[in-house]
């Protein structure tokens, strides 16, 4: 041992005592993370070498700081968080005094005094007692409810405050703000964030990031004022409400303030060692007294004060290495990255970020999916990064950055990252491929890459499903599926043959059923929102992908989601049947096929007013008008719904027709009111969107002259009820019906249907019709759920009855009523002279 | 009415609001109907509005990034360049337009010679 051991240490006095067997007296103040850490390296280096004793101001064992979020938010509990726990110290002959401040240090006499009055000599002395948050001194700050948030006493008391399920009032959108203010709102409490700045993060973001995680925070029901000047706390007793300067006034039962933070670096000073911003340390993390090292939030090196986690464990490690007797340790300051622990919000930033003139940025925007990427290069290496949106390539711009690589080979494709690097595309598996094993694959489990491949081979995982089941990856959110997917197949070669998900279309890599959970998980109400939270790949979707988009949001939330007309293919945007010449056809409803002199003399009269050049019957029991030109639609509208005829939906992926036969009412064989309950179910089901248009039939008897057994749902009717049959086709393919259930009454056939349909808008696919959706899940699974289990199949009778009560309004009659009327209008007619002028 | 001499080549068409997002309108004209889009990023483009491959009214399609799809029988069609998209083969004339506080402006008389010539 060198230079510890070279200095005599002292005991209690001045008194030198001899190179003595016995061990020096290491002195620590503060048990953070770094200190921990210094110990854990210097038990490893030094076993024996020093007699330890810390004091901690607080009344607990070494816990993991930043995981205080998921504590607050509730995904964790402290236990899981602890870092030594007793048995450690003990292990280690450590001393701890568990919530014993330090309040003086003696350098003459080589002693602390506790604020008790205890006093305790060193040799060496460690000081990490970290930082203290800055709290804005305006009236009302000292008022009880009003916290910051450093520590576990700060967690429990808002956890303790959020049992109200008051309000909150969270000063300060920084990184741990946001956090403290996502928690709060996990805990059920109404959350507002102000911040001082025009855009949130704005260390770490620009003002078009800044708005984009904004619009994330707001989107958990987090209110967020920018540009808000806190002027004072109000309250008697205890905190009442904040008040802005520009006079309003917020409730709150609880302000957290999360400004900012300052070295804690008094007892430095006032032990005369020289302290700046933080308490001044040489590389050796040796403060002006030799004997005295600093560590962590509390010390400043290289002028500056760090605050991540990353570099106090490598000044942690430098200082036990010294203190075991290594002359050579210093600490370099490397780069830095940092991310935001909310789960769902990827934001990630790395280096040195900051504008200037020596600097050049390469920025990626896409303000559709909220993805922006901003590059600081510096003499041609990369300094720092900052992503939001997507942030899956971080680690590997991090150790660009950290190695201080070379990228002018780079440079022309770099922002596109890893995939791109060095000018041809590699495919997605050799991207991941390269990846390495610490790369974060599942942001939400914080699963890595090596965790991942080493399951995989080690418990021999073959699926998606094995993943998912034994290391969380992609288990929360489903964002990582791809990677992880991708995964398998690096380590399995081709005997992986994944589930074979056929993504919905070249914009995304998720399968239509992955969206639809997750439309459902993430609570996703937009295409914009989905878009942005599922990682598509185009700035605006597809024609492809939109419309069935915007079918899965409305199926999903039914009355809450606003339809996007704009993704709906031209049928069902103008509510007719487009033609080959650009004109398009109208079929009016005639409920189960009837109709009668008045609608006929309505439909005529309308044929000759508008010059429609055809008329046709249907094989669907209705009338078509053909040819009539866009700009006429409303008027024809306007006229049969004059006469009571709503549209029939001819163009929908919703109920068509309803055909039947006569039945009881004229038939000789009729073994009940076919034509009533046809008329019954097609006023019941007209309107609700499904995947694909659905066609039915009811037959009076088994000789089934309404054709139900080639719909999608059809019903025979016999003399002991209803024979209910489905996933008939006679288009495309021809298939006969299956049969789903037999029933008694007229109510009960309406219920078996209604829930049938609930069932295929839940579960089909956009464009599946009911015949291919049932072959994909298995007629069983859905008998089973719609005859045999009778709660199941009301849960979702009750569903679609409260869907329906959303979209049962004619939409000829809105568009009559000047809805959309920019579809049906030319914007400017240069055909006239006065306008071609 | 002479085409052979415009007296302004720019003609105000009307607002971009009124184009919805995302959406198209119609604008006649002498020479047949030309389709105006405004993209998600607002921007607009103008273009015949009939598909090169069944003359299909593009303007009545879903508009998808700076495409638009056909209705009639899912034709990807730029609205940059007018030309098909992926192994379709075909294209659409394109009409100068430009934006400018916040009024749409076409290039009428290139358009308007060039078909009545």
């Amino acid at each position: 041992m060198s230079d510890v051991i070279v200095r005599e240490p002292a005991k209690r006095a001045r008194k030198p005592k001899p190179v003595a067997t016995a061990k020096q007296r290491l002195v620590v103040i503060g048990n953070g993370m770094a200190p921990g850490r210094a110990l854990e390296k210097l038990f490893e280096a030094a076993p024996d070498a020093y007699e330890v004793t810390i004091f901690n101001a607080e009344p607990r064992v070494n816990y993991d700081r930043i995981m205080l979020s998921p504590v607050l938010s509730g995904e964790k509990s402290f236990e899981q968080i602890v870092i030594h726990g007793d048995g450690w110290y003990i292990k280690n002959n450590v001393t701890l005094h568990k919530g014993v401040t330090v309040s003086a240090i003696d350098r003459v006499a080589k002693t602390v005094t506790t604020a008790r009055g205890m006093v305790v000599p060193y040799d060496k002395l460690l000081i990490a007692t970290g930082s203290l948050p800055i709290v804005i001194p305006v009236p009302g700050h000292k008022l009880a409810g009003v916290l910051s948030y450093r520590d576990l006493d700060d967690v429990e008391a808002m956890l303790l405050a959020a049992k109200s399920r008051g309000s909150a009032v969270v000063i300060g959108g920084g990184l741990l703000g946001l956090e403290a203010a996502v928690g709060l709102k996990e805990q059920g409490m109404d959350v507002t964030v102000l911040h001082l700045m025009p855009t949130l993060m704005e260390r770490q973001l620009d003002a078009a990031a800044g708005h984009l995680l904004q619009r994330a925070i707001e989107a958990r029901d987090i209110r967020v004022i920018t540009k808000a000047n806190t002027k004072a706390i109000l309250g008697e007793k205890k905190v009442e409400a904040v008040l802005l300067e520009d006079g309003t006034r917020l409730p709150a039962d609880l302000v957290v303030m999360a400004v900012g933070i300052r070295p804690n670096a008094q007892i430095a000073k006032d032990a005369g060692l020289t302290v700046n911003r933080g308490i001044v340390v040489e590389p050796s993390m040796q403060t002006s007294d030799p004997d005295i090292f600093a560590v962590g939030e509390c010390a400043e090196t290289h002028g500056q004060v760090f605050g991540l986690v990353a570099p106090l464990y490598e000044q942690a490690s430098v200082i036990a290495r010294r203190l075991s007797g290594d002359r050579a340790a210093t600490f370099q300051p490397s780069a830095l990255a940092t991310k935001l622990k909310v789960t769902g919000i990827n934001l990630y930033s790395a280096g040195d970020f900051a504008e200037g003139q020596d600097r050049e940025e390469i920025v990626l925007r896409d303000a559709a999916r909220g993805v922006y990427k901003r590059l600081v290069l510096k003499d041609g290496k990369l300094i720092g990064a900052v992503f939001y949106g997507d942030t899956s390539d971080g680690a590997w711009f991090f150790d660009l950055i950290k190695k201080g690589t070379d990228i002018a080979l780079l440079r022309e494709t770099l922002i596109f990252g890893p995939a791109y690097a060095g000018g041809s595309p590699l495919d997605p598996t050799a991207a991941v491929a390269a990846l390495p094993d610490e790369a974060e694959i599942c942001g939400c489990n914080g699963v890595c890459k090596g965790k991942i491949t080493g399951a995989i081979a080690g418990l021999k995982l073959t699926s998606l499903d094995d993943v998912r089941s034994h290391t969380k990856a992609s288990a929360s959110c489903g964002s990582c599926t791809g990677l992880v997917e991708q995964l398998l197949k690096v380590s399995l070669g081709d005997t992986y043959n994944p589930a074979a998900v056929q993504p919905m279309c070249p914009c995304t890599a998720l399968g239509p059923d992955d969206v639809r959970r997750l439309i459902v998980a993430k609570a996703l109400k937009s295409i914009p929102d989905l878009m942005q939270a599922l990682e598509w790949k185009t700035s605006c979707g597809c024609a492809k992908c939109r419309p069935a988009l915007n079918y899965y949001l409305l199926a999903s939330w039914p009355g809450e989601y606003q339809d996007d007309s704009q993704s709906r293919f031209i049928n069902e945007r103008v509510h007719a049947n487009i033609q080959k010449d650009g004109t398009y056809s109208v079929v009016p409803r005639m409920w189960g096929g009837m109709t009668s002199a008045k609608e006929l003399r309505a439909i005529a009269d309308v044929v000759d007013k508008f010059k429609i050049p055809a008329v046709k019957v249907t094989g669907g029991q209705r009338v078509d008008m053909l040819g009539v030109r866009k700009e006429d639609l409303p008027a024809v509208w306007a006229d049969l719904n004059a006469a009571g005829m709503v549209s029939g939906a001819a163009y929908a992926k919703g109920l068509r027709t309803v055909k039947t036969c006569v039945g009881t009412d004229w038939c000789r064989f009729g073994t009940q009111d076919s034509t009533g309950l046809g008329i019954k179910l097609e006023k019941f089901l007209w309107g609700s969107w499904t995947p694909a248009k659905v066609k039915m039939a009811v037959s009076g008897c088994p000789r089934n002259c309404a054709e139900a057994t080639c719909k999608d749902v059809g019903v025979i009717c016999v003399d002991s009820g209803y024979d209910i049959h489905f996933a008939g086709a006679a288009g495309l393919d021809i298939k006969g019906t299956e049969v789903l259930g037999h029933v008694e009454t007229e109510a009960e056939a309406i219920e078996v249907i209604a829930a049938l349909v609930q069932l295929y808008r839940e579960q089909g696919r956009y464009l599946e019709r009911i015949y291919k959706w049932a072959k994909r899940v298995g007629l069983d699974t859905i008998r089973k759920q719609i005859i045999a289990d009778r709660e199941r199949r009301k849960g979702l009778y009750e569903r679609f009855v409260f869907s329906q009560t959303f979209v049962q309004t004619d939409p000829w009659a809105e568009r009559v009523n000047g809805k959309d009327a920019h579809e049906f209008t030319a914007m400017a007619d240069l055909t006239r002279p006065e306008a071609a002028e | 009415m002479t085409i052979m001499t415009p007296i302004s080549t720019w003609q105000d068409i009307g607002a971009l609001d009124s184009v919805p997002s995302r959406g198209a309108r119609v604008i006649k004209t002498p020479a047949g109907c030309v389709a105006v889009f405004r993209t998600a990023a607002n921007e607009a483009f103008a273009l015949e509005d009939r598909c090169p491959h069944k003359g299909g009214p593009l303007s009545q399609g879903i508009v998808h990034g700076t495409s638009v799809t056909c209705p009639l029988h899912n034709w990807v069609i730029s609205l940059v360049t007018g030309e098909a998209q992926g192994v379709d083969k075909g294209a659409v004339r394109t009409i100068p337009l430009r934006i400018e506080n916040g009024r749409l402006l076409l290039d009428v008389s290139l358009h308007l010679h060039r078909d009545a010539a």
